[in-house]
């Protein structure tokens, strides 16, 4: 099976919807000749051009914005947002407009927009340009959010949000880029809300997302010389959100750990732990327990950084630390 | 043709003459109807009516064709109406029955109309500019002729979004027009206190190397001939183009807003200076109608709003099961 990075999954994903359907252009700042300031549009503008790769002023909002009346108009605009802490500039039509034109018209028209944009922290670039916003957008109705961890994920997920009638905000994490992993050759896509059981165990379930389903993983393989088989469920969407994958497991482990990067206070983490205490209380053998970044903003000194969000190390802790070990 | 020579630059034909008349006449009753409607608490929410501004969305929208694109903001039962939406449709939008045009979902400050090619109405101050020119975009990516019109109020020259608006149009040459109608304030802040170049907000454009206009907005007749090349320049690949057109709100902000921070003085210059009754006289100036053919046509509008109030009281409100539908495009598909 083919192995490739996630950047490079992005990319194919792009080229995939470029070159299958001429509704397709991407929006973006640099994603021109500069090639995307994460290197995920290199080659790009001499593939395509200039009239579907479009290069853009500094104006988060405008291109935003732009996207929706152009996807009001029938096209398919991928804009990308260089960081998710940009997409604050844009949160007016993203909120505002993307989310809402669908409802306010009475279904006249639908916002076929896609936004890829970066999340996370742990690259030493401080405290505004290492936020986790996804969660915020999740708590949106209009919009949907798709976090792929793994370079498989990528694609299937991509193909699938490139379809759907209504925005979407498609999270990469800054610290998957390089990260491998097989893309199968074929053209298999993954829906919107169905999460992935990405490993199979009895004693707890570890439920994640994006790079903190890796590091879930991590943990879980560590567990395991130490005899603690551990379920690993990466949500891969979080609106819609696949409740149903993370309280199936629940059942069968009876133990449930959700680890998120972003703070625990208004972390999508608590919308998950408090879904899975509403449905599957009376399964449960302990209170649903969290693993979140700090209350502090992202430093840049990287010792502080590296204590500032969980690792593999505090998944696992806290995993022993769930079981009474 | 019958033409009458009212217009200095453009042959109008008495129809058409006629016909601003009629629309200028229907948005002004509507707009009487909503505030008596919103008294009798059949209209809730917002309601801020155009009235005093008629003149701008009639002789800019007539300038326009069906394939070309509307976005206004939230003052926009009058774009709406000059666009030639269904004033029934209009009128139960604002009940929040299940006939309006949004189906309820929109009321006053969000109306569209897909058949119309009107974008909506988009109440965040400003939101409306980049959308519009996402829809100029999408005629410039397509090859097509298309040209969005963009109306806003002064007040959204204050916001970040029409920078940014004003130079991605500018940067890549979209099909597109900044309208922007000056009634003096933005609530009740007026643009004199607001906005640093409030005597020529006109001038805004020359930043940007955008062709700019000023014009009497309360003259229908100079709007329908700016815009007429205006649009004609647009189309044909010139560029955006910004116009700033002065006008009036007759009423205050919304109708919660007496509008007692205005001097009277200023109340009473503007009063004088009502699109409406200096339309009528124009055309009974230049033998364009006659009276009687006047008073007709206001009759006929009257009877228009009678029936639309009718239209929207007499219909259902939406049933419950209406509040998920629409959210997503899949979900409605079942």
């Amino acid at each position: 099976m083919p192995q490739m990075t996630y950047r490079e999954a992005v990319a194919k994903a792009l080229r995939e919807a470029l070159d299958q359907d001429p509704r397709v252009f991407l929006v973006g700042e640099d994603i021109g000749p500069y090639g995307g300031a994460f290197a995920v549009t290199r080659g790009f503008w001499d593939e395509y051009g200039r009239r579907r790769i479009k290069d853009s002023p500094l104006s988060e909002s405008a291109i935003v914005g732009a996207g929706v009346g152009a996807a009001m108009a029938g096209l398919r605009p991928i804009v990308e947002l260089m960081t998710i802490n940009f997409s604050l500039l844009a949160m007016d039509q993203i909120v505002n407009h993307a989310a809402k034109v669908r409802y306010m018209s009475g279904g006249q028209f639908s916002v076929p927009l896609m936004i890829r944009t970066v999340t996370g922290a742990g690259a030493s670039v401080a405290a505004t340009h290492s936020q986790s916003f996804e969660g915020w957008f999740a708590s949106v109705p209009g919009l949907h959010v798709a976090v792929p961890s793994s370079p498989h994920d990528v694609v299937g997920l991509f193909r699938s949000c490139r379809e759907m009638e209504d925005p979407v905000i498609f999270v990469e994490h800054i610290l998957l880029y390089g990260t491998r992993g097989d893309v199968p050759d074929t053209d298999y896509t993954i829906p919107l809300g169905q999460a992935a059981v990405t490993r199979s165990g009895s004693d707890l379930s570890i439920i994640s997302y994006s790079r903190m389903a890796q590091l879930s993983l991590a943990a879980a393989r560590q567990l395991a010389d130490e005899g603690i088989d551990a379920e690993v469920v990466d949500l891969r969407s979080l609106r819609p959100l696949d409740i149903e994958t993370v309280t199936e497991s629940v059942k069968k482990t009876h133990r449930a750990l959700v680890v998120e990067e972003t703070t625990k206070l208004g972390g999508f983490g608590g919308e998950v732990a408090s879904q899975i205490q509403e449905g599957v209380f009376d399964y449960l053998d302990s209170p649903v327990r969290r693993v979140a970044g700090v209350e502090a903003p992202i430093p840049y000194s990287m010792p502080l950084e590296q204590k500032a969000i969980p690792d593999a190390a505090l998944i696992a802790q806290s995993a022993r630390q769930l079981l009474g070990r | 043709m019958n033409t009458v020579a009212i217009a200095q630059q453009h042959e109008l034909s008495k129809v058409q003459l006629l016909e601003f008349y009629r629309q200028m006449r229907l948005i002004r009753e509507f707009e009487r109807e909503c505030e008596r409607q919103y008294t009798r608490g059949n209209i809730k929410g917002f309601l801020h009516v155009y009235s005093g501004e008629e003149a701008i969305a009639v002789g800019a929208i007539a300038c326009l064709g069906p394939d070309d694109y509307i976005v206004t903001h939230y003052r926009d039962h009058g774009h709406a109406l000059a666009r030639g939406m269904d004033a029934n449709g209009v009128m139960a939008e604002l009940f929040g029955k299940a006939t309006g045009v949004s189906k309820g979902k929109g009321g006053s400050m969000h109306l569209f109309d897909s058949s119309k090619n009107f974008m909506g109405g988009y109440a965040i101050v400003g939101g409306q500019l980049p959308v519009a020119a996402g829809l100029a975009l999408a005629s410039q990516y397509n090859g097509e002729r298309r040209v969005a019109m963009c109306f806003m109020g002064d007040g959204a020259l204050n916001e970040g979004e029409f920078h940014e608006s004003m130079n991605l149009a500018a940067v890549w040459n979209l099909p597109m027009v900044f309208f922007c109608e000056n009634n003096l304030y933005g609530m009740g802040a007026p643009s004199a206190e607001t906005l640093a170049v409030h005597q020529q907000m006109y001038r805004l454009a020359d930043a940007y190397g955008m062709a700019n206009y000023r014009v009497d907005g309360n003259d229908v007749i100079a709007v329908h001939e700016l815009m007429l090349d205006v649009v004609h320049d647009v189309r044909e690949g010139k560029g955006p183009a910004f116009i700033e057109a002065r006008t009036y709100r007759i009423q205050g902000h919304s109708i919660a807003d007496p509008a007692n921070y205005r001097p009277q003085e200023e109340v009473d210059y503007w009063r004088a200076q009502d699109p409406i009754p200096r339309y009528r006289e124009l055309l009974s100036v230049e033998g364009a109608a006659s009276e009687e053919e006047l008073d007709e046509i206001d009759a006929q509008v009257l009877d228009e709003v009678i029936a639309a109030a009718e239209f929207a009281e007499t219909s259902p409100f939406p049933p419950p099961e209406e509040l998920y539908t629409h959210v997503y495009s899949d979900q409605d598909r079942g």
